[in-house]
């Protein structure tokens, strides 16, 4: 891509930003309101007063995010904390779900990739768990783990350890066998084998299976934490959904684009570290 | 003198007393009254001191006039001094309040954020909890399978639950068997039903063939009341119309959504339909049976066998909060502290409105409902029994239900009493009473001949 070529996109994408908030501010000007039949009626209703109705304008959105990002760690109880600390939260709960279903997943889909025979024992039950949404898990993890936070990290494992397992696999199982039949020739030990030939080898397919994972994580942590409540950016979500404070929740749903927009770069930070050209 | 009243005040009037004896006088008593921070009236140990002061001073003095001649010739303080080197006020005040040790002090109270809940919400942030020396978190949840599970979980020390719960939950409906328990009920009244604007000629049930309605649970007051109230109006709740269970936030979204065209729910989220102009009020639960229990605060047996004494502790927050919450003088105080983001998460207006019962209908009209919400901690077996009669009609039990034996297995007559007196409240003196539900009297001795009498039933 050319200098020219990157000014070209940003131009572009910034007047589609434009046009978006544009469109968005004149849809959602306030509308006059019919007068109450009384004053006191007119109270109670709360008119007159701040009131958010219908979706809020890119303005109040604006404020509210300032409001957040100017103090993120507050503390008002066991109910209402900060977007920062409820982020704390969450990423906690992902880092936790995701890392045990990395130490599944790689190990796993290693026998798998090396044993065409496990491979197809296995394949069935992959098919089967594979498709089923995370919020599917809930009740019988809710059931059987008999604590919510505990839950939440094992939904994480349950939806983000199928694509890396597969990606592993995959990664594993197709090796060049020229590669493999050097080893043979030359009596590599089957760990170093393992370590030094085919984990290189496979490792930009693993970490592609991670990234999609890591989607799959963030994704699902909402979903959990809007269920089973208490912290997290879900729990912010359907606290202020309650309230019908769709200021607030616009501003986490960016809020949430934007932590996953990262962890998406930092993983692909990293396979291309670990990507060779052959 | 009153029992209430300071025994080493010389000043004291004698004789003229106020209405509640704890003033001078009448004038006194109504300015006090007025007075809508004024808290310590509701404190039971500023009360409870202050009793035994007076029981002993009066043993001393038994005369009031002499009493009073003693206090001016030796003065206040030489009074309190000789008399306290006689008697053993200190003692005896901390023994009538003696303090066991708590056994767990670190207590999670699971709540939905609706005003059912007030007592146990605002005894956090007016600190009735700490006064027992609990530190209590309260935890809100998203739902009443949640607080069903978490229950059984353990995650949570006590909960806020809907009245019914705790019976199907011992006879393990709908979940695995568990004894709990109802301590108290938080609230009477209280809930409505809401229609969306567009229904607004459709006032007669009638009409409401093929209308989707929300509860918040199945076992709930709420689904029970609901069914009642159409099959009464010759629908039946089963085929004619369809319920639906919605955690009480979402019902506001749902509606406006257009999935529902009304719910019988908890406040403030009828009052909020009517905030947002999405709904009005079509009826309050209580023109349907006016003291119905909605809402209890549950433990499991466990708890009560393991934690005597933080049970114990817990109750009394409990029942000092519904105490205060039931004076219509603090309904704006406590609108004002339950409404923020930590606990109900709500504007402090509907709050207000719904605590206050002075009211925007929806429809333009302003209503004066003192009663809309009310608070009365005794769990009444009679209440228990009309429950276990609707579960009955509506098939959620099937065969014999024994009653009485359920009902006082799960709702808690007997520590009600013992709680109540030690905070000088006034508990009744039976627990079974007759009521009626829409005009129909309920005699909770005779519950099988109460639910042949119904024309629409689902019983076999």
């Amino acid at each position: 891509m050319t200098k020219k070529d990157f000014w070209g996109a940003a131009a572009l994408s910034l007047l589609f930003f434009l046009i978006l908030l544009a469109s968005w501010h004149f849809s959602t000007l306030p509308t006059e309101r019919i007068s109450a039949a009384n004053d006191e009626y007119a109270r109670l209703m709360g008119q007159g007063a701040k009131k958010t109705e219908g979706l809020p304008t890119p303005a109040q959105i604006g404020e509210t995010a300032w409001k957040h990002v100017t103090d993120p760690f507050y503390d008002h109880g066991s109910n209402d904390k900060g977007i920062g600390i409820q982020l704390a939260y969450s990423l906690a709960r992902v880092g936790a779900g995701y890392l045990l279903a990395v130490l599944v997943a790689v190990p796993l889909g290693f026998v798998i990739g090396m044993s065409p025979l496990i491979s197809r024992a296995l394949n069935p039950f992959i098919q089967v768990l594979k498709p089923i949404s995370p919020l599917a898990w809930m009740p019988i993890a809710l059931y059987t783990i008999k604590d919510s936070s505990l839950s939440g990290v094992f939904v994480i494992f349950i939806c983000s350890i199928w694509p890396m397992l597969i990606n592993t696999a995959y990664g594993v199982a197709s090796v060049r066998r020229e590669w493999l039949d050097v080893a043979r020739t030359l009596e590599v030990r089957p760990v170093r084998k393992a370590l030094q030939i085919i984990l290189p080898a496979a490792a930009p397919t693993i970490l592609t299976g991670m990234r999609i994972s890591m989607g799959i994580a963030w994704l699902v942590i909402v979903a959990a934490e809007m269920l089973v409540g208490g912290t997290g950016v879900g729990y912010f979500v359907w606290n202020e959904w309650n309230n019908l404070n769709l200021a607030n929740v616009i501003f986490a749903i960016l809020t949430i684009g934007l932590v996953g927009m990262i962890l998406d770069f930092i993983i692909g930070r990293l396979q291309r570290l670990v990507t060779y050209v052959e | 003198m009153s029992a209430f009243s300071n025994p080493y005040d010389p000043d004291r009037k004698l004789g003229t007393t106020c209405a509640c004896g704890k003033h001078a006088s009448q004038v006194e008593h109504e300015a006090e009254r007025a007075v809508p921070e004024n808290l310590d009236a509701s404190d039971p140990e500023v009360l409870l001191n202050r009793a035994i002061e007076s029981a002993m001073v009066r043993a001393l003095f038994p005369d009031d006039a002499t009493r009073r001649r003693f206090l001016q010739a030796v003065g206040v303080n030489t009074a309190m001094a000789a008399i306290a080197s006689v008697l053993p006020i200190g003692a005896m005040q901390a023994l009538a309040q003696e303090k066991k040790p708590l056994e767990k002090k670190d207590l999670k109270v699971g709540f939905i954020p609706i005003t059912c809940a007030t007592p146990l919400i605002m005894a956090d942030p007016l600190g009735f909890y700490r006064n027992e020396g609990l530190n209590v978190t309260l935890v809100k949840t998203a739902g009443w399978a949640l607080i069903r599970d978490k229950m059984l979980n353990k995650e949570h020390d006590a909960s806020h639950f809907l009245s019914p719960m705790p019976l199907a939950i011992s006879m393990g409906l709908g979940s695995a068997v568990q004894a709990m328990k109802v301590a108290t009920i938080q609230n009477v009244n209280g809930q409505a039903i809401t229609l969306h604007l567009k229904h607004k000629d459709k006032r007669d049930p009638r009409q409401w063939k093929g209308f989707k309605f929300a509860v918040p649970f199945d076992y709930s007051m709420h689904n029970f009341l609901l069914r009642y109230y159409v099959a009464e109006h010759g629908l039946d709740p089963d085929t004619d119309i369809q319920i639906r269970v919605t955690p009480p936030p979402e019902m506001v979204a749902n509606l406006r959504a257009g999935n529902i065209d009304g719910y019988l729910g908890p406040d403030p989220f009828n009052q909020r339909a009517v905030y947002d102009e999405i709904g009005f009020i079509h009826m309050l639960s209580k023109e349907l049976w006016d003291g119905h229990p909605c809402c209890a605060f549950g433990v499991s047996d466990q708890f009560i066998k393991e934690n005597p004494n933080t049970f114990s502790a817990l109750y009394r927050a409990v029942l000092t909060a519904a105490a205060m919450a039931r004076e219509a003088r603090n309904r704006e105080l406590i609108a004002q502290v339950i409404s923020p983001a930590n606990y109900l998460n709500q504007p402090v207006t509907v709050v207000e409105q719904v605590l206050t019962g002075k009211f925007a209908d929806g429809l333009g009209n302003v209503m004066n409902v003192p009663d809309r919400a009310d608070f009365d901690p005794f769990p009444w077996h009679s209440m228990a029994v009309w429950i276990l009669t609707q579960m009955k009609r509506w098939g959620y039990v099937k065969g014999d239900v024994r009653y009485k034996d359920i009902a006082e297995k799960v709702f808690l007559v007997t520590d009600a009493r013992k709680y109540m007196a030690e905070l000088r409240m006034k508990a009744p003196g039976t627990s079974y009473k007759k009521f009626k539900v829409m005009g129909k009297q309920f005699d909770p001795a005779k519950p099988e001949a109460y639910l042949a009498s119904f024309a629409i039933k689902k019983t076999a």
